[in-house]
C-alpha cells in the first residue's frame, strides 16, 4: 500500500544496490549497509555512481518502483523501465484531451486555480505567523500581493482559453514573486530574493529553488509514470521535445507547498548558511554537493507531513499527494470525474 | 482466437471478487502489492522452484502452461498432478489464505481443468485447492454449476476487456478493507464523486477567510 511512500536517496559514491527475494539490499564496498521491503518503497534515486543489478532494475519496475539516476549534481541521467509502462488506451485519450483546447482548458483552469490559491496560502501563512514582527513594509506588500493572488485565482476559474490561463499565471508569478524576499527573515544579504533566476540561479535562494522542483518534478514524473500517463504530453505546458510537459504541469500546484515551503524553512531557520553555495564567477550561485543532503533530509521530512486531502477527505501524507493526484488526473481522463480536482493547500 | 487475445486465467479470480478490481489490474495494467500478495507470490515462488517429481504412481508438473481456446484463457497452473498409468491430470492450486465465502479460487481451479480437458483431450471430475494458512487440501468437484459460473466470467471479463472501460467502484467496508488496490480503486470517494467544477469554486471560497492549518513546515519554530 501506498500510505508511507518512501524514497530511496542513495547519494553514497561506489555504492550497489541488488535485489535479495522481496527486499533492496544496499552494499558498500560488498558490506550490507541497509535493507528494506520492495514494496515499502516508491522511488529510489540514485545519485552520481551508483550501481544497480538488473534483477533489481526488473523487480522495481514490475512492482512500480520508479527507479532514476542523476548527476552528483542532481541533473536528470536515465530512468528504469519495465515491459509493461504505461496504458495504451489511457495514453490515447490523454493525446486526444491534449489536443482538443475545451477539454483541456478544464484542466489546466484547475491547475493554475489551485498554484494560485497555494501561492497566495504561502503568504497568508507567513502574514498570521510574523505579520506582527513585521517591518510595514514587508507586511503590506504581502497582504497586497495576497490579495492580488487571490483575484487572479477567481479569474482563473472563468479564463475562457489556455493562454488567458497562461496569462493569470504570470501574473500571479509577479505577484508572488516579487513579495518572496518578505518571508525571508534573515538578515543576511546572501539570502535575499532578487526575482525568480533559473539559468543559472543568480542567488542563494534560487539555487535551492531550483534543487528542490527538480526534486518535485522527479517525484510528480514518477506518479504520472505509476498510473500510466505520458508525463512529456502536458495540457498547460506545450509540447516540447525532451521536456516532460505533464511532469511540470502536474508539479504547478506542489512548488509553493513541497518546494518554496522547504527553502523558507531551511534558510529561517538557519539549517543552510552561506558556505553551503559555490559562487561562480559571472554570477551563478549553486548548492554544493556536500550541502545536498541537509537539503533532501528537510524535503523528506516535508514529505511526511499529514495532511487532510480536500477532495478524498482523507489523512494522507504530503509526500503521497502527487501521486494522489495523478490518479485523479487519470481518472478524470478514464471519464469517471467530470473535471481534474487539483489540490488546494488548506 | 489468436493467441494475443488470451486472457490471463488470473483474470477470473479478480472478476468474482470484485469487477472493478479485474479492470484495474487487466484494463488498466494497474498493480500494487500489500503483505498479502507478497506472501502469496513468494508462495507461488516456492512451489513453482520445485520442478517435477514423483510420489507412487503420482507425478507432479509445477509451473505448467495451459490454455483453453474455448475460454480463450492462457495461463499457469501451480501444481498439476498426473494419476495413474494414464497420468489423468488433476490441476491443484496453491492459495496462502484459507477457504472463502465466494467461489473465485474454485472458478480459477475449474478453469485450470477445462485447460487441461482441452489440451489433454480428457474429462476432469475433480482438483484440489492448498490452503497454505491452515495446510488443508480440499477436494473441488468441477460439477455443471461451476462449470456454467466459469463460461460465464470468461466472458465477462472478456467484454470488459473489450471495452476499455472500467466499472465505477461500489464502496463494500469487508471487502475494500482487504483489497491491495483500495489505494488505486478510491471506492469511497470516486464511488459518488461531486460534479468538479462546483467543488473547485466552493473550495475556493471557503479558503477566502480560513487560514492554513499549523504543520511541521512551519517557519515560526526555534527560528525567530
Amino acid at each position: 500500500m501506498r500510505q508511507h511512500l518512501n524514497t530511496m536517496f542513495v547519494t553514497t559514491e561506489g555504492a550497489w544496490l541488488a535485489k535479495d527475494g522481496a527486499n533492496i539490499v544496499v552494499e558498500v564496498e560488498r558490506r550490507e549497509i541497509g535493507r528494506v521491503p520492495m514494496h515499502m518503497m516508491g522511488g529510489i534515486v540514485c545519485f552520481g555512481r551508483v550501481g544497480m543489478s538488473p534483477p533489481l532494475m526488473g523487480a522495481c519496475a514490475e512492482a512500480g518502483v520508479t527507479v532514476s539516476f542523476l548527476t552528483e549534481h542532481g541533473k536528470f541521467l536515465a530512468r528504469v523501465e519495465g515491459p509493461c509502462s504505461g496504458n495504451v488506451l489511457l495514453r490515447r485519450r490523454q493525446y486526444r484531451v491534449a489536443d482538443d483546447p475545451d477539454a483541456g482548458l478544464v484542466i489546466v483552469r484547475a491547475i493554475v486555480t489551485a498554484k494560485t490559491a497555494n501561492q497566495r496560502a504561502v503568504l497568508r501563512r507567513a502574514l498570521r505567523d510574523h505579520g506582527s514582527s513585521m517591518a510595514e513594509t514587508g507586511r503590506a506588500g504581502l497582504d497586497d500581493a495576497q490579495r492580488r493572488l487571490g483575484d487572479v485565482a477567481r479569474r482563473v476559474i472563468e479564463a475562457g482559453s489556455i493562454d488567458v490561463a497562461r496569462g493569470h499565471e504570470g501574473d500571479a508569478a509577479n505577484a508572488y514573486f516579487g513579495a518572496f524576499d518578505h518571508l525571508i527573515r534573515r538578515d543576511d544579504d546572501v539570502f535575499r530574493f532578487r526575482g525568480r533566476s533559473r539559468r543559472p540561479p543568480l542567488d542563494a535562494c534560487n539555487a535551492l529553488l531550483s534543487f528542490l522542483y527538480a526534486m518535485v518534478g522527479h517525484d510528480c514524473r514518477s506518479a504520472l509514470e505509476s498510473v500510466g500517463l505520458d508525463p512529456q504530453v502536458g495540457f498547460l505546458h506545450r509540447d516540447r521535445p525532451g521536456r516532460a510537459g505533464l511532469a511540470l504541469d502536474l508539479m504547478e500546484e506542489f512548488r509553493p507547498v513541497l518546494a518554496d515551503r522547504v527553502v523558507l524553512t531551511l534558510i529561517n531557520r538557519q539549517q543552510i548558511g552561506p558556505k553551503d553555495f559555490t559562487y561562480m564567477e559571472g554570477g551563478a550561485v549553486l548548492l554544493r554537493d556536500d550541502s545536498r543532503k541537509a537539503v533532501l533530509a528537510a524535503y523528506q521530512e516535508r514529505k511526511k507531513d499529514e495532511i487532510t486531502h480536500p477532495f478524498l477527505n482523507e489523512k494522507v501524507s504530503l509526500g503521497l499527494v502527487p501521486h494522489i493526484q495523478a490518479q485523479l488526473l487519470a481518472r478524470h481522463l478514464r471519464g469517471d470525474l467530470d473535471g481534474y480536482p487539483p489540490f488546494l493547500w488548506k | 482466437m489468436d493467441d494475443d487475445d488470451l486472457l490471463p486465467l488470473s483474470a477470473l479470480q479478480h472478476q468474482l471478487f470484485c469487477s472493478r478490481q479485474c479492470a484495474l489490474i487487466h484494463v488498466e495494467r494497474q498493480w500494487q502489492e500489500n503483505t498479502f500478495t507478497v506472501e502469496g507470490r513468494l508462495l507461488h515462488d516456492a512451489v513453482d522452484a520445485g520442478g517435477r517429481d514423483r510420489r507412487g504412481t503420482v507425478r507432479t508438473v509445477r509451473s505448467m502452461p495451459l490454455r483453453s481456446q474455448r475460454l480463450g484463457l492462457a495461463g499457469v497452473a501451480d501444481l498439476v498432478e498426473l494419476h495413474g498409468p494414464e497420468q489423468r491430470p488433476y490441476p491443484v492450486e496453491y492459495k496462502r489464505g484459507r477457504p472463502k465465502a465466494h467461489r473465485a479460487d474454485e472458478v480459477q481451479l475449474c478453469a485450470q481443468a477445462i485447460c487441461l480437458e482441452e489440451m489433454f483431450h480428457t474429462d476432469i471430475a475433480e482438483g484440489a485447492l492448498f490452503y497454505g494458512e491452515n495446510r488443508r487440501r480440499v477436494v473441488v468437484r468441477l460439477d455443471d454449476e461451476l462449470r456454467e459460473l466459469t463460461e460465464r466470467t470468461a466472458a465477462a471479463v472478456r467484454s470488459m476487456i473489450e471495452s476499455g472501460r472500467t466499472p465505477p467502484p461500489v464502496y463494500e467496508a469487508a471487502k475494500c478493507r482487504n483489497c491491495s488496490m483500495i489505494e488505486l480503486c478510491r471506492p469511497r470517494r470516486l464511488g459518488r464523486p461531486p460534479p468538479v467544477a462546483d467543488w473547485l469554486v466552493r473550495h475556493l471560497e471557503d479558503g477566502e477567510d480560513a487560514m492554513p492549518p499549523d504543520d511541521r513546515g512551519d517557519t515560526d519554530r526555534g527560528d525567530s
